[in-house]
């Protein structure tokens, strides 16, 4: 709100009650919750009192210019960093203390893919749920690919595709989970407008469905169903 | 348990798929162990007595070649952070990662051994000693190897400091592994230096994956 990187936001209005108290209109805890966080690189601020709540049924959507903290902000979010400042909230409990129940319900897209460039599309995605802990039918997987226009090419090493191809390998693993939260680093960067339009069509399923969609993106976004967009930096 | 060997499966399979860096290491190891037989000559006595402590720094030498990619290839393609967020925990994943490093460098090593052993003549009961020195000493290398690649994960020069930081750490390893070997051609008996490695085995295997586990998750901060 201020010109020095404040940021305050809440899509139920309640960001300046306790953190403690912090409770939705119907009684039961914020899904997620974040309150006062700041991030610090190096000797530079990167933001500082980002306030904001996640409920089921939501997406918000974090804007900024390079550099403004928005994927710091998603690795606070999802427990690779330690804040310098405020709490990460799950389920009322702190982050710290739920991280292996937190993270079960957690699907992060990073900008890193994570995929492998000697195995095949498949084989990536089975090695990705294995390694989650998470288990689907192999058709599952292929209908996946083939949603995201891969018919054809999911036997071949991933080596061989294209760069926006990579990133609908990647993005396939959006219909091949059922965890409730997506955190996803820039996930229309380097896709066509067709993938794009998929890939908001996911997120907007996901959310009508009860999911929550914490994502960056430059592109204006395309989403149904209750969300909103929070500005980092000045 | 599904996880830790889907993990195990994966990186066989990596590896089938890029196979110059299971035998660079390999070959590595082939090439020193007879360098030295070709440099000293052919007296059967100082090749004899100096062959097991050769082969096992050859192996140490070896397994350290392949540490560096250990994490490195997961930690730069964000397959390490997918890992960090997984419902099973991070050292049982690690422990699969080891596992799977001890397969393709450790295993060869001692398999391929008394075959480097014939150079040096070795007679056949060191030879057997020799190759259960490296079954049981191998997987520690890996295990201690394994927590340096995850502490110099990221820095720059890493390679180097890795290897200044894991050499003197193997050097139990060396002096019991090369020790039991010389013990049984001398007629002392293998069993205790063997057993003192196997305890150095168990607290590596018990201790390292939390190691690696923690050194990783502030690698990824």
């Amino acid at each position: 709100m201020s010109a020095s990187g404040h940021s305050e936001w809440s899509l139920i209005s309640n960001a300046h009650a306790a953190p403690a108290q912090r409770t939705s209109p119907i009684g039961i805890h914020c899904m997620l919750s974040v309150s006062d966080l700041s991030c610090v690189r190096g000797d530079q601020t990167l933001f500082s009192g980002v306030n904001f709540d996640l409920n089921a049924g939501q997406w918000l959507h974090l804007e900024g210019g390079n550099g403004s903290g928005k994927t710091s902000l998603l690795r606070i979010v999802s427990g690779f960093t330690p804040p310098a400042q405020g709490q990460v909230r799950w389920r009322g409990q702190p982050l710290a203390q739920t991280a292996e129940a937190f993270h079960a319900e957690l699907l992060y897209l990073g900008h890193a893919l994570a995929l492998k460039e000697e195995l095949s599309a498949l084989e990536n995605l089975q090695a990705d749920a294995a390694i989650a802990g998470r288990s689907f039918e192999r058709s599952q997987a292929v209908s996946a690919l083939q949603r995201l226009g891969l018919r054809g090419r999911t036997r071949l090493p991933v080596r061989v595709l294209s760069q926006g191809q990579k990133r609908r390998v990647a993005l396939a693993r959006l219909f091949l989970q059922n965890a409730p939260l997506w955190v996803l680093d820039e996930p229309f960067v380097a896709l066509d407008a067709q993938a794009q339009d998929l890939v908001a069509q996911a997120i907007s399923e996901h959310v009508s469905q009860g999911g929550m969609a914490l994502l960056t993106s430059h592109q204006p976004l395309l989403l149904r169903g209750l969300g909103a967009s929070l500005r980092l930096g000045a | 348990m599904n996880s830790f060997f889907a993990v195990v499966q994966r990186d066989l399979r990596l590896a089938m798929r890029r196979k110059s860096e299971v035998l660079t290491a390999l070959f590595f190891f082939v090439v020193v162990a007879s360098l030295f037989p070709l440099g000293i000559g052919p007296e059967p006595g100082v090749l004899r007595k100096i062959a097991p402590g050769i082969l096992w720094v050859g192996a140490l030498l070896a397994s350290l070649l392949s540490l560096g990619r250990l994490f490195s290839a997961d930690f730069q393609d964000g397959t390490l952070e997918q890992m960090a967020l997984s419902s099973t925990p991070l050292p049982v994943l690690v422990g699969a990662k080891i596992l799977a490093h001890w397969l393709l460098s450790g295993l060869p090593l001692a398999l391929l051994a008394p075959l480097l052993a014939v150079q040096f003549d070795l007679d056949g009961d060191a030879m057997e000693v020799l190759v259960l020195t490296l079954l049981v000493g191998t997987p520690l290398l890996s295990l201690i190897g394994a927590v340096g690649a995850a502490l110099t994960l990221g820095v720059r020069g890493g390679e180097v400091l890795l290897s200044l930081l894991v050499l003197p750490l193997y050097i139990p390893a060396l002096v019991f592994g090369a020790g039991a070997v010389e013990a049984q051609v001398s007629g002392i008996g293998y069993a205790a230096h063997v057993s003192i490695l196997m305890a150095m085995l168990v607290m590596a295997a018990f201790f390292g994956p939390w190691m690696c586990a923690a050194a990783l998750r502030v690698s990824l901060e």
